[in-house]
This record gives structure tokens, sequence and C-alpha cells, in this order.
């Protein structure tokens, strides 16, 4: 505890009853899902401890590493920033809902795999769901504009190269399919 | 983190006297960037958490008088990218895309980026003392870890900064913030928005504690062609500023007609003199001409131990981003060269 939170300038709560649990309903990648969760939990709370998806890792909890990432209604966000109840009724895609029904990888977790785009691979479902959001944005055309835009993703591996060099194969083949 | 209660608010009216209501231990919630990391410092301890995500506050539109409005609840992502965004306020973008992450852009709404908090060490760290935590408790920052603190209009209580690079776009661009309250609806001068420390480091800002921001208009500019925000930092990206500047030029061929200046990273508000900016009028617009105003704008900064260097990094800073708006906006593909190490 620390010795100023009586009067601290955020209000001093002096919390009496605990608040309870409500049902958050979410489509986490194309499941329907009720879960009871408490006004505080977060979204990367809620996929690890309550439906077991870990895949999205845990790196800072503060917004600051990226390796929470994962797609709310189609969009990259910092799941540990994320208030779970505050998404009621949203879809999410986690890295375990990348991959097809059939087992086959998606095209931006086959290209991590052909660049060797991890070493300890702790950063890496946050990367794939960042690089996947980041294609979608359709801001990403250089080699600058990628690293600018995965820059919420560190790697204290430091596999950056392998990184671009992947998220170059699987943007390629998307064009490809979208063009064709 | 606290333990708090969840309220969803269904218009602004409700969210308005929810927090009223509340009475000082409420707190609104947007992206939740700012507030839920200091939720989990224990620096926020709100007894409920007013949800104001799904009031009809995302839009950006067309504002009166050839301006453009833009949502409270729109997402930093949203507006930079906007096509009218970076048509008529490419310093604005530019400034947004310089902060934070994708991610966090994705999620960071433009209200809660004007008030989101300081990054001095100790307001995070609740087992410090802080006056701007817990008044009267003492600065630790003046004569402690104070690199990423302020060199203009710091007090004896406070020299922490305003960490947004949004802000220091939207005060050049002199936008205008509108807010809703229980006696009805205001708008406040951005300038007139963000406060200076004085006696008072928990106040930041102008906003009543039970109002909502709305929107933020933003008058026509004739600043399109030449603006600029250069933003100096320890990592090419994900940090933030030492050190920025938005700069904004209006030139007849080689001469200036009005100048506009913000800095970030060196005050408790977006730091702009007028005054000075009115140095450069019926000037042309060079090098030589710049000097002189870069150094007229930290002619009362004050450094700290570890933060001096923000006095001349900042004056370069201003030299650099008055060069680059002069020779025009770049393309906002252009990732490095708006924002590069300097
Ligand atoms: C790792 C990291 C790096 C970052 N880097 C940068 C950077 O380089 N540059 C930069 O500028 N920013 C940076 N940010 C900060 C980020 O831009 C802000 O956290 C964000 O803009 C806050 O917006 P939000 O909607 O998430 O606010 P919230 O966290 O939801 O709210 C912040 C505050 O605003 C209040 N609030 C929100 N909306 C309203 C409203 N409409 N009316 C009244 N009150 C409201 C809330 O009550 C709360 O007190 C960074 C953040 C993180 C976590
Ligand atoms: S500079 Fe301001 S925020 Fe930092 S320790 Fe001092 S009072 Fe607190
Ligand atoms: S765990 Fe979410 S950004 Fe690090
Ligand atoms: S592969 Fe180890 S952190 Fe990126």
């Amino acid at each position: 505890m620390n010795a100023f939170s009586e009067s601290d300038t955020a209000g001093g709560s002096t919390m009496t009853a605990l608040p309870g649990k409500s049902p958050v309903k979410l489509t986490i990648n194309g499941e329907s899902t009720t879960v009871e969760v408490a006004p505080w939990t977060t979204l990367l709370d809620l996929l690890r401890e309550y439906l077991d998806l870990t895949g999205t890792k845990k790196g800072c909890d503060h917004g600051q590493c990226g390796s929470c990432t994962v797609l709310v209604d189609g969009k990259r966000v910092n799941s540990c920033l994320t208030l779970a109840i505050m998404k009621d009724g949203s879809e999410i895609t986690t890295i375990e809902g990348l991959t097809g029904k059939d087992g086959a990888l998606h095209p931006m977790q086959q290209a991590f795999v052909d660049c060797d785009a991890f070493q300890c691979g702790y950063c890496t479902p946050g990367q794939i769901c960042s690089a996947v959001g980041m294609i979608k944005e359709g801001h990403a055309h250089s080699d600058d504009e990628i690293r600018e835009g995965m820059s919420g993703n560190l790697c204290r591996c430091g596999a950056y190269p392998h990184i671009l060099n992947a998220i170059k194969q699987a943007y390629a083949a998307t064009e490809k399919r979208t063009a064709a | 983190m606290i333990n708090f209660s969840y309220t969803r608010a269904g218009s602004v009216a409700e969210a308005v006297g929810a927090k009223s209501k509340a009475n000082g231990a409420g707190r609104f919630i947007a992206g939740g960037t700012n507030l839920v990391d200091l939720l989990k410092e224990n620096v926020e301890r709100p007894r409920q958490v007013i949800d104001i995500t799904r009031l009809p506050l995302a839009t950006i539109e067309e504002g009166p008088n050839g301006g453009l409005r833009l949502g409270a609840l729109a997402t930093n992502a949203d507006t930079a990218y906007h096509p009218e965004v970076q048509r008529r306020y490419p310093a604005l973008s530019r400034a947004i895309l310089a902060g934070a992450s994708a991610q966090l852009r994705n999620m960071a709404t433009n209200g809660g980026n004007l008030l989101q908090r300081t990054r001095c060490y100790y307001f995070y760290d609740v087992a410090m003392a802080c006056n701007k935590r817990r008044p009267g408790s003492g600065c630790p920052a003046i004569s402690g870890q104070n690199r990423v603190c302020g060199v203009l209009g710091t007090s004896d209580q406070c020299i922490a900064t305003h960490p947004s690079d949004m802000c220091i776009a939207l005060a050049a661009l002199e936008a205008v913030v509108r807010v809703s309250g229980p006696q009805g609806e205001r708008t406040i001068p951005f300038a007139e928005f963000h406060t200076l420390p004085g006696d008072t480091p928990q106040i930041e800002n102008t906003l009543a504690p039970d109002e909502i921001i709305t929107a933020i208009d933003l008058p026509e500019s004739p600043y399109a062609e030449h603006s600029v925000y250069t933003k100096v930092r320890d990592r090419a990206s994900y940090a933030f500023a030492l050190v920025s500047v938005a700069a904004l030029l209006e030139l007849d061929g080689d001469m200036v007609k009005s100048a506009r200046i913000a800095l970030g990273g060196v005050a408790h508000k977006p730091w702009r003199s007028p005054e000075v900016e009115a140095l450069l009028t019926g000037k042309t617009a060079t090098k030589e001409n710049f000097l002189p105003v870069a150094a007229a704008l930290f002619h009362d900064a004050r450094g700290y131990e570890h933060n001096a260097f923000k006095i001349e990094l900042g004056k370069r800073a201003v030299v650099r981003a008055l060069q680059l708006a002069t020779k025009g906006t770049a393309s906002i593909r252009d990732v490095n060269g708006q924002t590069a190490d300097a």
C-alpha cells in the first residue's frame, strides 16, 4: 500500500461493497461466448485466464510492448489496456483464430515460419496479429512504413529484419490474392 | 488496481449526470490507453468508471466557417488518416502519427488525448511524493530524475510536461474545445484549455470536473502548404517527445505573411508565444531570421540537472522545423522526414 492513497487526487476511493461480475458477450475467433467478468478485468486477462487462449502474451501489461496485440472488430489493439466489459458485443480475433478451420496457417503465420522471423517466440503472436491489422489498414507500402507501422511491437530477441521480410512476403501474397 | 463499478453512458446528459453524482470519484473512460495504465499503477483510484464509448461523438465532419469538427470519440488513427485532416491540417496528421503506436492510436480518442496525464516518473510511482498526485507532498523531480520534465513555465511546485503530440498541432492550429456540462455547452480556446502548474499542479486544464469534451473544432487554416511537425525523441518511433515543434507558415513567395509555432515536451501545456511568432511577419523565410525567433522562444527557459539540453535542442528543432515548413508540407508517406532525430 502506498502512504498517500487516502488523499491522492484520484478521489481516494473507500470501496465498501465489491461491484459484482457481469456478463460480457463476445465473438472470439468466430465462436460466440459469454463470460462473467469484473469491470476491471482486461481483455488480455479474459483471454488468458478465463478462456485459456494463452497464445496472446502478457509482456509489459502497460501498452509498451505489443505482445498482447489482438484484433477487435478487425482493428489491432493492445488487449492489456482494454477493459473486457467495454467490448461487449465485439468480435475478437487472436493468434489462435488466424489459423484456418482445417489447421492451415494464415499467410502471415506461414511467412513468419518461412522467414525464420522469431527466436524465443514470445513477441510473435503479437507481431503476427499486428502485421495482419497493419495490412488491413493499408498504409504500409515501403520498408520504412512497415517498420514504422510495426513499431508498437517490440522484439527483445531483435528479430526485426526477419520480421520485416516475413511481412513483405505475406503482403505480396495478399496483394496477389486481391489482384486476382 | 482498485475495484470499481462500471456504468455505460447512453447519452451525453447521462454521462455528465453520472460524473456529477460520483462527486470526484468517477472517471470517464474512452480509449482507456491512459486511464487503464494509471488504474494499474494505483495513480487513479476511482469508485466508478463511466464508459463513454457508445456516445455518438465519433464523427469527423465539416465545422462552422470552413473548419472541421473532430468528434471527441473519433480515434487518433481515424483522425490522422482522415482525408480532410490530411489535406487541410497536415501538421495534425503528422503529430498524431508521431505519437504512441498504431495499436494505441486505434484505441486512443481525441478527447482522451487532450486529458492524458504527465509521464513524470514520480507521478507514476505512488511510493514517491508528488505535488500533482498528492498536493503538498513535494516535487522530487526538481532535484531528481528530470530528463523528461519541462524547461518553460515551470514552478517550484511542479516541472512536469504535457506529453501529447496531437495537442501541439492543435495549439498551433488554434483549435477550440467544445464541452458539455450540467449547465449546458461551452467552448474553450485551445490556448486556455491546458494550464501551467503554478501552485496547483493537480489542476491541468480548465475543464470542470463534471464536463465532458464533445468535439474539437479546427478553424479554417491558410497553412496547409507549409505545415510541419518535428519530433525529437530517444528512439526513432514509439517514444514520447523530448522536444517537438509544430511549425506552420503562410508564405508569399519567400516572405512570411504569418507564422505559428507550438512546442511540445518543454512545458505543462503546449507552448506558444504569439509575440515571438509575430517577429517573423514580413521577414524572408531564412535561417538568419529563424535563429532569433528560436532564441526568443527559449529566452525565459530554465534547465534542470538532466534536462538543460532541451533548451539548445529546442532552439535547433525550431529552426529545423521552420526550414522544413518553408520547403513545404512533406508527403504523409515520408515517415522519417518529419519526425527523424535532429
Ligand atoms: C506506451 C504508450 C506510449 C504513448 N506514446 C505517446 C506519444 O508518443 N505521444 C502522445 O501524444 N501520446 C502517447 N501516448 C498516450 C496516448 O496518446 C493517450 O493515452 C491517449 O491519447 C489517451 O486517449 P484515450 O481515449 O485512450 O484516453 P483514456 O485513457 O480513455 O482517458 C484519459 C483521460 O481522459 C478522460 N476523458 C477521455 N475522454 C474524455 C472526454 N470526451 N471528456 C472528458 N474526459 C475524457 C478520462 O476520464 C481520463 O481521465 C502513449 C501511451 C502509451 C500507453
Ligand atoms: S514534476 Fe510535477 S508530476 Fe513530477 S514529481 Fe514534481 S509535482 Fe509530481
Ligand atoms: S502486454 Fe500489452 S503492450 Fe505489453
Ligand atoms: S522472438 Fe523473442 S522477443 Fe521477439
